[in-house]
């Protein structure tokens, strides 16, 4: 369970402020216009940005005092979510050992894991050698192979194509949709929270709303969202 | 705002590489500050040093900006065979030893040279290298190809489009594009390469001496090596730190450019006049000057190369070892240097470029004297001194390179816990292997022909292969020196090329 608890982030003349809870499995699309706030939530709850003020909770303990690579989070950048010097292998198994020196066994998994994202037999593929669609599915293999249970995606497959996004968005929800993680996902696209998400928080103008079913929030939304989807 | 930093990277090693740096330039200066021998003041040699070092200065950058002017306009406009290997060739000056160049200008230009033997042959007197016009001309041949770069790249910097408006309104081009860049470049290359010629040290002991022909630095060796006057030698430091910090505080205020940038190889289209043939003609000269006196070396330096006296090789092998510790040391301190970032760790990068070899080796030897005997310690300092003396030039290569791993991957090493030692190793030197290559190479060369405070501190034993090479020339072994001379560049080159094409190998996208 992640509660964000009075949570102020101030950035310059930007104020972002959060008070939700959102449960401990599911996927939770993150909606609202540009500048509304989203990546700026994201980045603090992964360890980029300091709160002003408030408390992030995750199974009880304040997240704020720990560096990036010791909270329980996985991320997915834009851009730049691969090592372009590292194979598909070495980039996987980050997520397993951020030394790189893995064992037989976990060789192993990282292999299964590539196998399971579509990707079998491609282990020694650098990035330059994979398709744009490949590639998010090595990010997917490493955020899937890490213990890390809040994964965080910050439109990590935007410079796909229509199909390629959809079919990334499915593969996504079928691998993690149905596990133990807490997934939060930014997007612009209704299409793609109705595709996978249980339920929506609405960022807008610096205000994270509590969560609310997808469906019924696309189906009679609320001022501000209607004026973001243009209905 | 409340941005955390990254602190991704080790800290550790970034304050040592500063120490170290603090250490050789404002510690060495302070050394040299205390033993100063303040109560007799300057004398009469030491006031006309400082006038002879200013002066060689002014005219050796006044010549080679005014001569660079119309070699940089000819091969801005020019396009033939061979302008992109002489454009690389402008650059080679940097990295060679600045002993063998002058054994190269001393075959061309000196007594038993090739232009005296043809002036002897037409019957007209010969002219002496030695004294301010060999030093002015030893610096103009290491500067001219500086000073061209510099204000090639200011031309090439004018966009086409403004060439083509011009030629559309008939404008006259010099009036208005030419001009206005060569005032914005011009100012700043003159100072860049005036505060070089105030620090040479190895030009004006071979070619300099004698009482109207004795820079500050000069004067410094003298008193060292041969008066043993510490008090003066202290106090001559001081003067030559202050000459070197006004003009390095005029250069910082003026400039901001890449002496080694690239992206130099296209050529600007005009349409108003100017005949090639003048424009070929300057060219064919500045590469005959380049070229000859480099051709004279491996002319004169082939026939004796088998047979070169065991000292040499010995002086040979200390280089080697010398260069590559001290290029090793350089990168590692431009790594940490550039990883730690800021403004204070960018300010120490480039304090060595106000530093004079002299000036730090004569506190070095102060601070040792007392405690060891200095000759003994030669190769360590020259390995320190060569490295820092490098750190400028490899963290202008690295820097930016290191910066944007930073920025493109700081945040996806900082999720995954890639931080400290595992992200130097699996992140940072495999993708800046390509700048760490050019800067190992630029730092293993210049320590190569380093001619400066090893002079100062070694004795027969410690005698690195630039110093050889000037003991043998002292000695009038003219051919043994080409010999060495051939070897040094041949090994300096070899050095760069090895460290570069390393960091060339398999680099990826």
């Amino acid at each position: 369970m992640l509660t964000l608890e009075d949570l102020v982030i101030a950035q310059g003349d930007f104020r972002l402020t959060a008070d939700i809870t959102l449960p401990a499995a599911g996927i939770t699309a993150l909606m609202g216009p540009s500048g509304g706030g989203k990546s700026t939530l994201l980045a603090a709850v992964a360890g980029f940005l300091t709160p002003t003020a408030g408390r992030i909770l995750w199974a009880g303990q304040d997240l704020v005092a720990h560096p990036p690579g010791k909270r329980p989070v996985a991320i997915l950048f834009q851009d730049n979510n691969l090592f372009p010097h590292l194979t598909a292998a070495q980039n996987v198994g980050l997520g397993l050992r951020p030394d790189l020196r893995l064992s037989t066994k976990q060789k192993e998994q990282v292999s299964r894991t590539l196998q399971r994202v579509g990707l079998g037999g491609m282990e020694d593929r650098k990035p330059a050698a994979l398709s744009g669609g490949q590639q998010s599915r090595v990010a997917l293999a490493r955020v899937l192979v890490s213990d890390r249970d809040l994964v965080l995606l910050d439109e990590p497959f935007a410079a796909l194509g229509p199909a390629l996004k959809d079919e990334m968005l499915d593969l996504l929800k079928e691998t993690l949709g149905g596990s133990e993680r807490t997934v939060i996902m930014v997007t612009h696209d209704p299409d793609d929270a109705r595709r996978i998400s249980d339920q929506t928080v609405l960022v807008v103008e610096g205000e994270v709303q509590p969560p609310q079913p997808t469906e019924e929030l696309l189906a009679n939304p609320p001022p501000a969202l209607s004026a973001y989807l243009g209905t | 705002m409340a941005q955390r930093a990254l602190a991704i990277a080790p800290g550790g090693p970034a304050f040592a590489a500063a120490g170290l740096v603090l250490l050789l330039t404002l510690g060495t200066l302070a050394a040299v500050v205390l033993r100063a021998e303040w109560s007799g003041g300057l004398a009469a040699a030491d006031w006309a040093a400082i006038r002879f070092t200013v002066l060689q200065a002014l005219l050796s950058a006044g010549i080679s900006v005014v001569l660079a002017i119309p070699v940089a306009r000819a091969l801005a406009r020019r396009s033939f065979r061979g302008r992109s290997f002489l454009i690389t060739l402008l650059g080679a000056p940097f990295i060679l030893p600045v002993i063998v160049a002058v054994l190269g200008l001393l075959a061309v230009f000196g007594r038993g040279g090739v232009l005296n033997s043809a002036f002897t042959w037409v019957g007209l007197p010969p002219v002496s290298i030695f004294g301010l016009q060999g030093v002015v001309l030893a610096h103009v041949f290491f500067n001219l190809p500086l000073a061209i770069r510099f204000i090639l790249q200011g031309w090439l910097s004018i966009p086409s489009e403004r060439f083509r408006l011009a030629a559309t309104l008939n404008a006259p081009v010099g009036r208005l594009l030419e001009w206005p860049m060569l005032r914005a470049v011009v100012p700043s290359t003159f100072l860049v390469i005036f505060l070089i010629c105030l620090t040479s040290f190895a030009v004006a002991l071979t070619l300099g001496g004698g009482p109207r022909a004795t820079t500050v630095e000069l004067a410094i060796y003298q008193a060292l090596r041969f008066d043993f006057d510490l008090g003066r030698a202290a106090l001559l430091a001081v003067v030559q730190f202050g000459l070197c910090i006004g003009a390095a505080a005029l250069v910082w205020r003026l400039t901001g450019r890449d002496p080694v940038g690239s992206g130099m190889d296209r050529v600007v289209q005009r349409w108003d006049g100017g005949h090639p043939s003048a424009d070929y003609a300057w060219i064919a000269a500045t590469a005959a000057f380049l070229l000859i006196p480099i051709l004279m070396i491996a002319v004169r330096g082939v026939p004796g190369l088998a047979d070169m006296p065991q000292s040499i090789w010995a002086a040979t092998f200390r280089s080697v070892v010398v260069a590559s510790v001290s290029a090793l040391l350089c990168v590692a301190m431009a790594l940490a240097l550039s990883m730690r970032g800021g403004m204070v760790m960018s300010v120490i990068g480039v304090l060595p470029l106000a530093a004079s070899s002299l000036v730090v080796g004569t506190g070095a030897f102060l601070i040792l004297f007392p405690v060891m005997q200095p000759s003994g310690a030669a190769l360590p300092v020259t390995m320190l001194v060569n490295a820092s003396f490098a750190l400028p030039f490899a963290l202008r290569a690295l820097g930016p390179a290191v910066d944007q791993v930073t920025a493109d991957y700081g945040r996806l090493g900082a999720s995954l816990g890639v931080t400290g030692w595992r992200w130097v190793r699996l992140v940072v030197l495999p993708r800046v292997r390509k700048p760490l290559g050019f800067a190992a190479g630029l730092a293993a060369a210049l320590s190569m022909g380093d001619l400066g405070v090893i002079a100062l501190f070694a004795g027969q034993s410690e005698e690195t292969l630039p110093l050889a090479m000037y003991r043998l020339m002292g000695a009038y072994r003219m051919e043994t020196a080409a010999s060495a001379a051939l070897l040094l560049v041949a090994l300096s080159f070899l050095m760069f090329w090895l460290c570069d094409t390393w960091g060339r190998k398999d680099a990826d996208a």
